[in-house]
């Protein structure tokens, strides 16, 4: 195996950072009086549920591209579920509901499987996006007819087009980095997820001013500062993995974790909006597959088209 | 229901439960919330909302597997007997109880079938609606089989419990279900207050169960 000694490092860091948070964890829910307090639970759940996900990935990861591509065709079913969940619908909708999950996700996927570029980026911005409503149109049922056909091209294009830019990094060709292309996917989801964790982190260590009230009571301009630094720190110490040098790596993460961090703020907006909390309750403690997702999905095509763009 | 006595499950009603359970979690990642009562081995007649032929599955699949075992919904035999397979799927596969809404016959009075299961120390899954609701209403009038069933047994335990969003992965005409999160909301037990109408409970019944819904603005 080609990656052998870069998959053993990100393995053995993985877990030891991991192992590092359980214990620390571990540590405060011991000394914490007991019933615990519900920071100190909804911790646990998180950390159990990082593991829980960290070694999903990897599995998929010792597969290579069809454990990807699996892995995120199962994410996508996860996030559009959601997704279609919180979102209006009518009776009429039935069949083209079903041809989300019946068609399109199966359909991107395997453009992703046969690296068919062209179609791939085109699939579901151009033919979904027309057909769909005239699918809507042809039932007659106009009631609320605008609001229904965009939230289902928003459900497909979030859930599906965009996490498809995941494991379609694999189909890009970089010259001299042949055969590696699972790296990048590491070095994707480590910054974006450890950014996530970061942000987290410095907002409650530094927040003070919050920088969209209406939409997040979470979302500091510090913990922002501070994640985004770090986290293109910590991609710099990753390009190892990848074919950037570690300021062009430096880079990269910067605009992945800065499209992440927007991809969490219009997830806020739309749950603002539908009145919940959580997208759903797949992922103990994190709330459900969206809530873990939503920064991925706004790196990830933007890192896709950086890669491609100036890397092949 | 010459099958009455000897209600324990059988290996394809067992299988048939099994795997329709973890197919209404593959579809739709059910999970029960119990608002107001717990699991518990005390006999009960779950009432719930209905929309869907799926109603029934999505609630059982939120009880513990013994309690599964042991309770029965109970179904029009007008509609699920109407046929030879309707009457395999509906009382060898899914166990389920069948009443007959229009009845003349004495030997057909659904109350006395209801009773008689009971009466062997099963739990029961009852609509109220009588049928599956596709109104715009939330929540059909209940009939009053409710009443009657805790007048005779007052006790067993009468949970509400509110099925959320089933009507839009499988709705009335359909038959392959649209994957969408459903969640089952397990309400406090009501009872008939001393002196309580047949009228004035059912109505109160049905608010307890509109009640739960958790989103009500948005169950349109």
């Amino acid at each position: 195996m080609p990656m052998m000694h870069e998959t053993l490092i990100l393995v053995v860091g993985l877990a030891a950072v991991l192992t590092t948070a359980s214990l620390v964890a571990g540590i405060l829910s011991w000394r914490a009086p007991k019933p615990l307090s519900s920071t100190l639970v909804n911790l646990n759940q998180r950390i159990n549920a990082w593991w829980v996900m960290v070694v999903a990935i990897t599995v998929a990861f010792f597969f290579g591209r069809s454990g990807m591509t699996i892995l995120f065709a199962l994410i996508s079913f996860a996030a559009l579920r959601e997704f279609v969940t919180l979102t209006h619908s009518r009776r009429s909708d039935h069949w083209v509901l079903l041809g989300m999950f019946g068609i399109i996700i199966p359909f991107q996927y395997w453009l992703v499987w046969t690296a068919w570029y062209g179609l791939f980026t085109i699939f579901i911005p151009v033919y979904c996006f027309l057909l769909m409503p005239a699918i809507t149109a042809l039932h007659g049922d106009t009631e609320r007819f605008l609001e229904r056909v965009s939230a289902q091209q928003w459900a497909v294009m979030i859930s599906v087009y965009c996490v498809s830019h995941v494991p379609a990094l694999l189909t890009l060709d970089v010259p001299g980095f042949e055969g590696r292309n699972l790296l990048l996917i590491a070095f994707l989801i480590i910054t974006v997820q450890g950014s996530d964790v970061l942000q987290y982190i410095f907002g409650k260590l530094f927040g003070r001013h919050l920088m969209s009230p209406k939409v997040s009571p979470s979302k500091t301009w510090e913990g922002l500062v501070g994640g985004l630094a770090t986290s293109s720190l910590l991609g710099a110490l990753l390009s190892f993995l990848t074919p950037f040098s570690p300021l062009q790596a430096a880079d990269v993460a910067f605009i992945a974790c800065l499209m992440g961090f927007l991809g969490g703020l219009v997830a806020s907006a739309i749950k603002r909006d539908q009145g919940v909390k959580d997208w759903g309750h797949l992922i103990e403690g994190h709330g459900g597959m969206m809530d873990r997702a939503d920064s991925l999905v706004f790196a990830a095509p933007v890192f896709f088209h950086t890669v491609r763009y100036f890397w092949t | 229901m010459s099958k009455l006595g000897t209600r324990t499950f059988t290996l394809l009603q067992t299988v048939t439960s099994v795997g329709l359970s973890a197919l209404a979690w593959a579809v739709t990642g059910v999970r029960p919330i119990w608002n107001g009562s717990q699991p518990s081995d005390r006999q009960r007649i779950y009432f719930a909302n209905h929309a869907s032929h799926g109603d029934f599955i999505l609630l059982s699949a939120c009880l513990s597997e013994k309690e599964r075992a042991r309770t029965h919904a109970v179904a029009a035999a007008d509609y699920w007997g109407k046929s030879r397979l309707r009457r395999f799927i509906a009382q060898d596969m899914l166990s389920s109880v069948l009443i007959h809404r229009q009845w003349t016959d004495e030997a057909q009075n659904p109350i006395s079938i209801m009773l008689s299961v009971l009466d062997e120390g099963h739990s029961l899954i009852i609509f109220p609606e009588g049928t599956r609701n596709m109104t715009d209403e939330p929540l059909l009038p209940f009939r009053s089989g409710l009443y009657n069933l805790s007048m005779a047994r007052p006790d067993v335990e009468l949970i509400p419990c509110w099925i959320e969003n089933m009507s839009r992965v499988l709705p009335k005409g359909q038959f392959v279900p649209v994957p969408l999160l459903c969640r089952v909301v397990f309400g406090a037990p009501i009872a008939i207050a001393p002196d309580e109408e047949r009228r004035a409970f059912l109505d109160r019944a049905r608010e307890t169960l509109l009640a739960l819904n958790p989103r009500p603005l948005r169950d349109d």
